[in-house]
């Protein structure tokens, strides 16, 4: 059983970062959903719910999330929906529950670097920034990449532009968690090809979605999907194997064109 | 610390160690509908609602829900008796464990949802595990419930 022993709602997130540094056993709380399943013992938990970093919000040229916002929002949110078709709502639906995703938070899961994780997997198929409070704005792929410096997510931050989107993923039960995940978009003619749960981390297939026509056809895909298996690397874990998973790569990538194209 | 929050329409303030679980706080108030099924996030059974929307009270800290509103099972009796009466009739109840965290995500889809689709049933209450009566007698009862849900409006 985790166990905190002092909780604190901070005020400003100079206040949330002054606390985190102060002591290697201070944490983010998020959804609380990872860190309670630990068996850690944390001297401070620092909750961020105060700093109305809960919202979805537009600008002129992207959308902001905040870290505190909910799977769940992000989910049923219209303005995401109208920018991006039901990507995000096809990639949350399995995760869980409703009442799990009304709790599990975006900074949560894009912070935490899950190799399994199916919001990091659509993330990677648009074009995605975070906003980090010490290293400053860079790109999710960055981010996914750099070290793993104490930091506090503040927000994630997509460009607005019509894209047209398909999230692909097996499970061995409806809310398990993905044995591969595929996200693929094609926006302004331009194909990203996203795969997560490999079962490491999210990466862009750059070769493959570089061979794909904004409307190709079957020869360019089944080039495409030879180029999928052989630029990407897949791994075994408790649920499937590196062969299983390459195989399984070919046929959601090639269900995710096709899911565009229609 | 001390916190003051509203569950099911009564006032508590209460004194809490910084880590207490939601599940834990309102069962130690006496709030017995609420079950840990499994303690891993994954169930169902613990369902309450903050502020209105469907939570795993299990994975929530008590701390978080200083100044807001829990509502359980306990606070929604007349409802949650007529979802109960639907599942009773369709041999949906074996041992009833899961049942408040079944009911209690049934009525908070009722409010996102008017006249769901047996698609958007299944997704909705797919956090909700049972281990004993089976998925089909309780998807006959919710689709024959909110059937008649749909007729009274």
């Amino acid at each position: 059983m985790f166990g905190l022993k002092e909780y604190r709602m901070v005020q400003s997130l100079d206040e949330a970062y002054e606390l985190l540094a102060q002591d290697r056993n201070n944490v983010i709380l998020g959804g609380l959903l990872w860190i309670k399943m630990g068996r850690k013992q944390y001297q401070t938990g620092i909750d961020l719910s105060g700093l109305g970093l809960n919202a979805i919000s537009e600008t002129e040229d992207s959308i902001h999330i905040g870290c505190m916002t909910t799977l769940r929002q992000m989910e049923i949110s219209p303005l995401l929906l109208q920018w991006f078709g039901p990507l995000f709502s096809d990639a949350f639906k399995g995760i869980v529950g409703v009442q799990f995703r009304n709790l599990a938070t975006l900074g949560g899961s894009v912070y935490s670097r899950f190799g399994f994780s199916d919001v990091i997997t659509a993330l990677t198929a648009l074009d995605t920034q975070v906003r980090l409070y010490r290293a400053g704005v860079v790109t999710l792929s960055k981010f996914l990449n750099m070290d793993q410096k104490r930091d506090i997510l503040e927000k994630v931050i997509i460009k607005k532009q019509v894209t047209q989107t398909s999230f692909q993923t097996l499970r061995k039960s409806a809310t398990d968690f993905s044995i591969l995940s595929v996200a693929t978009s094609l926006c302004k003619g331009n194909w990203k090809i996203a795969a997560g749960a490999r079962p490491s981390m999210a990466i862009l297939a750059e070769n493959a979605a570089g061979l794909l026509s904004p409307e190709p056809d079957e020869k360019t895909i089944k080039a495409a999907l030879d180029r999928v298996v052989n630029e990407l690397s897949f791994g075994t874990d408790q649920r499937a194997g590196a062969g299983y998973r390459k195989l399984l790569a070919g046929v959601l990538v090639k269900r995710g064109i096709e899911a565009i194209c229609r | 610390m001390q916190i003051t929050c509203r569950i099911n329409n009564r006032e508590f303030i209460r004194e809490i160690e910084p880590d207490l679980l939601l599940i834990d706080f309102v069962r130690s108030l006496g709030f017995k509908s609420v079950k840990r099924g499994c303690d891993t996030s994954n169930c169902g059974l613990c369902t309450v609602w903050v502020d209105e929307k469907p939570v795993l009270s299990c994975s929530v800290l008590a701390a978080r829900v200083n100044h807001r509103i829990v509502t359980t099972l306990e606070g929604l009796e007349e409802e949650a008796k007529a979802v109960g009466r639907f599942l009773a009739k369709e041999g949906a109840e074996q041992c009833g464990f899961c049942s408040p965290g079944l009911i209690m995500n049934i009525l908070a889809m009722k409010k996102e949802f008017k006249t769901p689709t047996t698609d958007d049933i299944k997704q909705y209450l797919a956090g909700n595990l049972c281990r004993c009566s089976g998925y089909e007698s309780q998807l006959r009862a919710i689709e024959k419930y909110f059937d008649l849900e749909g007729k009274n409006q």
